[in-house]
């Protein structure tokens, strides 16, 4: 996006039915959207049981066509659902209208706190929420994330296509609880656990499908022993790997393991 | 035009309203939000049994019986259990009152506080005045 719409305006006044209007005539923004959509429901990761799920898709343009029913909320105040009946929350760069205080009244820590607190106590256990960002610093993305983890949710940040300036796109992936058996695990962490060990210099054009790595951690992590396994997947593997990783270059936010406790929910 | 048209035909269904919770803060339990009716459009949806079956145990029952009813419709059962869902007679009641009962307008009221969100053209509006968040 070389004009940042945060930047310009507060939410309300730029999504008006002109510029929403222009969100759904112009052709070339309709597909980048639902590429966009696309990748969160990749990342969303559901179960293929052919079991429905309710989702929530946060932050569309009203003027755009969808299946669902549509409410009108603001995504710094609590939304309103019940505790636990959403399966995956969806969302198109929205989070960072949260970060700009537009109203004296605002505080987007205040903000960000309240979005992350209710969309973990609306998804159901092992639900995910997939977040796109455009943060524009570093320190803004750090402060999303550190909301998102203090709300209870494991997770990272998933970067498709770090090498490009133009299709750089950056993907909050969220957990709410541990993972059901059934979820499927993201491709880019399959390539992560494959790809480290060959392939090192490739995949650097720009119309290439680089995907990054996908790191999970977080506070739920089960106190398992890190057996030396005869693959060498113990900790000091571990650490080669985000060694090799971070000499590539591939952008991979870990979250800190922090020593808070999991506050009871549910 | 067409696409326009569609897009303007906004919906809220029962599997909404059964979801959805008052969210003041102070409020104790939001749930369910009573349903104020201005205007209701009775539309057919292709039924499924599978999305029922499946749904049925996120849906609060009772609540789903009280707003069909202020919505117009008394055939729900006021208990089920999940051995009604072999039924077909039970599935297509449960069918109508969740997703063919369309709210357009009127208002969902907070239980304890009784503030209205008011639904327009098929969209509650959950959007908070600045003492209530």
């Amino acid at each position: 996006m070389s004009s940042r719409p945060e930047l310009q305006s507060q939410p309300e006044i730029f999504y008006n039915d002109e510029e929403a209007r222009k969100y759904t005539s112009s052709s070339c923004i309709i597909e980048s959207q639902a590429q966009q959509s696309e990748r969160d429901m990749e990342l969303l990761a559901l179960p293929d049981d052919g079991v429905p799920r309710l989702l929530i898709d946060i932050g569309i343009a009203l003027e755009r066509e969808v299946e669902g029913d549509l409410m009108l909320a603001d995504m710094g105040q609590d939304e309103g659902f019940r505790p636990g009946v959403i399966d995956g929350a969806i969302n198109i760069s929205a989070v960072q209208w949260l970060c700009n205080a537009d109203k004296t009244s605002h505080d987007p820590r205040l903000r960000l706190k309240a979005f992350f607190g209710s969309l973990y106590r609306c998804l159901t256990r092992g639900a995910r929420a997939v977040l796109q960002v455009y943060p524009e610093k570093l320190a803004q993305r750090e402060l999303i994330l550190g909301f998102a983890m203090r709300s209870g949710f494991a997770g990272g940040v998933f970067v498709h296509n770090p090498h490009s300036t133009k299709k750089r796109k950056e993907y909050l992936v969220l957990n709410c609880g541990p993972p059901s058996l059934s979820a499927a695990t993201p491709q880019g962490k399959r390539e992560q656990e494959e790809s480290c060990s060959d392939d090192e210099g490739s995949g650097d054009k720009e119309n290439q499908t680089v995907y990054s790595s996908v790191c999970i951690s977080g506070r739920q992590r089960p106190r398992k022993k890190q057996k030396i396994t005869k693959k060498g997947n113990g900790r000091e593997w571990v650490m080669k790997k985000k060694e090799q990783m971070r000499r590539r270059e591939m952008s991979c936010l870990q979250i800190q393991n922090t020593k808070l406790k999991r506050k009871a929910r549910f | 035009r067409e696409n326009e048209q569609r897009a303007r035909k906004r919906k809220m269904r029962l599997l909404t309203h059964n979801m959805l919770s008052s969210n003041i803060k102070g409020v104790a339990n939001g749930f369910p939000l009573r349903i104020e009716v201005e205007k209701v459009v009775e539309k057919q949806v292709d039924f499924n049994a599978d999305f029922l079956k499946n749904m049925f145990a996120k849906i609060e029952w009772k609540a789903l019986v009280d707003a069909s009813r202020s919505m117009g419709y008394s055939e729900l059962p006021g208990d089920a259990n999940p051995a009604m869902l072999d039924s077909d007679d039970f599935l297509q009641k449960f069918h109508h009152a969740l997703l063919e009962l369309h709210l357009e307008e009127g208002a969902l009221v907070c239980p304890e506080t009784g503030r209205k969100f008011p639904v327009n053209k098929g969209i509650p509006n959950m959007l908070l005045h600045e003492d209530e968040v």
